[in-house]
């Protein structure tokens, strides 16, 4: 399996042409033979370019038994009993997905005294819900979390498993996905379901603007963690259904670490449960032309957040970073103020009622996302707009 | 202690593209850098062998030319370095790059705190370094914000998790990924450049690894597959409004009074 180079067909200009289109750089021409080194990501770019010089062998056929997988699973992220809204978000996703297939939607909930609050996840759309109710995984702690995580996995064996990138979600996915030797992917903005049952998980790659198509076809279960407020949360229906008691054994509950102390952190100014959110972009050039925009986002109770290089500037705290890297936001407007639209950023704010985006540069791909885009030079039009604002008041 | 502090080098800037017209990936502009998610565990490490002189290792796996993120490393203060390449290693997704890590790590001695950064600036997953602590078998924390006592057998940390800040104490060896922005990460040493040049960075190939297998490094220990990569969609009911500033302005208050935000 994997990238095959016919060197036979291949001259010292077709390789140069060939290492050209490489978008990593991971082509090396040396001694008359072409070869592909490891910055290769597999993006088949110069398959397509090749000729047939070089060809992508595929993977022989699956070795593992698909029916044997059955059910999209949502794991509950909780904070003793209180469920994270993702969680919700994700079940109302995982009913599309299970539906293709007419597959059960499973919820699985791990904690102390919370076979109760595990009801909840069925006036959502679960079909069965599991619950691990014991004293000793009271708190989150990762060693028994991903050992009841892995116990369920084998008892039940759910097709394709959908965790809340929250901090919890991001400690424990990958951790269990390591333990089942299975794929996960982060953040995934967009999720499909094939008639075979392989789950279709796209996020952005690379780094860069590009958006990606995977799978995991040879494996199960099928992982992946998507982000709070990428997808809706479904209509409750209440339902009288009782959560489905797991065994907890002591050998999963053996841990190498202990919690000392849980302090409740006084809340964040959190720009993803705000309504209205100014966004500043690189087009802002030094830290005090900010408070320009800040008085925007003043003049409209706006919360203020930005893009990351304005993080890595030292400007903002991390926390108010939009992006991939950041927060996902899901307000009802949102002005971008010259944010150039990378799709590192576009992916944390897809959601939003409303966007706005100011740029000067009438090719950003900014403009591909907002709703309403003004093509000008900010410093002008924002003291314009407030200047209105008042003479109207 | 024996500290190793798991880095990666990114390119200098995400400007990988697709060509509307050709549907190709367009090269991104030259140059790397080290991930700069990073640079806060090597300021940790380094912060405790200011401390108590605990060695610190550094470790990579990329290409050859990511020596160069590992010579800025040990110009930091690291004392010892290892770059990971190998072409069987190519394509590895995020559960082959996190075993052949650990193979590495394995190969590197015995390691008491094993640090990572957040995520990277590239793949932006934020997974790698809780896979490698499982393909270990240690203990991880993510997020880790400080560190707070730690003594032969133990280190106590402060974490977040969503609304709480969680007081652990993990037995050693374990793995802690750091956030970002929790201390002020140093600059290398145009001293120990000069001192060090680039002579103690142990290259490990899959030749060096316990693990002789090879379906498990690679393309062929990657359960994910990338089917295809797309420019992201369009949006089509987009209105794009250009001219004078002032009558820009004038639209911008148009639009939020129609929509009720003024």
């Amino acid at each position: 399996m994997g990238l095959i180079i016919h060197n036979n067909l291949i001259n010292e200009e077709k390789a140069r042409a060939l290492m050209g289109s490489c978008p990593f750089g991971a082509m090396e021409y040396k001694d008359g033979k072409l070869s592909i080194g490891m910055q290769c990501k597999m993006c088949k770019a110069c398959v397509r370019k090749s000729d047939g010089a070089i060809t992508f062998e595929e993977e022989q056929a699956s070795l593992i038994d698909k029916s044997l997988w059955n059910g999209v699973l949502v794991f509950c992220e909780h904070y003793g009993g209180h469920i994270h809204n993702v969680t919700f978000e994700l079940l109302g996703k995982a009913k599309e997905l299970a539906k293709v297939n007419d597959e059960p939607v499973l919820a699985l909930m791990i904690g102390h005294n919370i076979t109760s609050k595990a009801q909840e996840l069925y006036n959502y759309g679960a079909d069965s819900v599991y619950v691990y109710d014991d004293p000793g995984l009271k708190d989150f702690l990762i060693e028994p979390y991903a050992n009841v995580f892995e116990d369920f996995i084998k008892a039940v064996k759910p097709s394709a498993i959908l965790v809340g990138a929250t901090n919890v979600g991001r400690s424990l996915a990958p951790r269990v996905a390591a333990r089942l030797h299975t794929g996960l992917t982060a953040d995934c903005t967009s999720l499909e379901m094939t008639e075979s049952k392989d789950l279709v998980q796209i996020r952005p790659a690379f780094g860069g603007n590009i958006m990606a198509r995977i799978m995991t076809p040879n494996h199960r279960p099928q992982f992946c963690t998507v982000r709070y407020k990428i997808f809706s949360k479904p209509p409750r229906i209440e339902s009288d259904k009782k959560p489905i008691a797991m065994t907890v054994t002591p050998q999963m509950l053996a841990s190498h670490a202990r919690i000392e102390e849980i302090e409740v952190k006084s809340p964040d100014v959190d720009i993803s449960e705000a309504d209205v959110i100014v966004q500043a972009g690189r087009g802002v050039k030094t830290q005090k032309d900010l408070e320009l925009v800040e008085a925007l986002a003043a003049r409209l109770g706006a919360r203020m957040a930005c893009t990351r290089p304005l993080v890595e500037n030292g400007w903002f705290s991390a926390k108010q970073q939009i992006g991939l890297s950041g927060r996902t936001v899901k307000p009802k407007l949102l002005i971008c103020v010259g944010v150039s639209g990378a799709v590192q950023t576009v992916a944390g704010m897809k959601g939003s009622d409303c966007i706005i985006a100011i740029n000067s540069d009438p090719e950003a791909p900014i403009f591909d996302v907002a709703h309403y885009g003004l093509v000008g030079d900010l410093y002008k039009i924002i003291p314009s707009f407030l200047k209105e604002l008042d003479n109207v008041q | 202690m024996n500290i190793l502090v798991c880095v990666k080098q990114v390119p200098g800037s995400s400007a990988v593209k697709v060509d509307d017209k050709t549907g190709l990936l367009i090269r991104p502009k030259k140059g790397n850098k080290l991930n700069p998610y990073d640079l806060f565990a090597l300021q940790a490490a380094l912060d405790i062998k200011d401390c108590d002189g605990s060695p610190v290792s550094v470790l990579t796996m990329g290409p050859p030319q990511a020596m160069e993120a590992i010579n800025e490393c040990l110009w930091m203060g690291c004392d010892e370095g290892f770059l990971i390449t190998d072409r069987v290693f190519g394509g590895a997704d995020v559960l082959a790059t996190s075993y052949t890590i650990s193979q590495g790590i394995r190969k590197a001695g015995a390691q008491d705190l094993i640090l990572c950064g957040k995520q990277t600036t590239d793949g932006d997953t934020a997974q790698v370094g809780a896979e490698v602590a499982e393909h270990l078998g240690i203990p991880h924390l993510s997020n880790v914000i400080s560190i707070v006592r730690r003594d032969e057998s133990s280190v106590t940390v402060k974490a977040l998790q969503e609304n709480l800040i969680v007081t652990e104490t993990l037995e050693l060896p374990c793995l802690l990924c750091l956030d970002a922005d929790i201390n002020t990460p140093r600059l290398p040493s145009y001293k120990r450049m000069k001192e060090m040049g680039e002579a103690k960075v142990k290259v490990l190939t899959f030749a060096d690894f316990e693990d002789q297998d090879k379906s498990h490094y690679g393309l062929k220990g990657s359960p994910t597959q990338v089917q295809k990569v797309f420019p992201p969609e369009k949006n089509d009911n987009r209105v794009l409004y250009k001219g004078a500033d002032d009558k820009l302005a004038a639209k911008l208050s148009s639009i939020l009074k129609e929509r009720k935000f003024i």
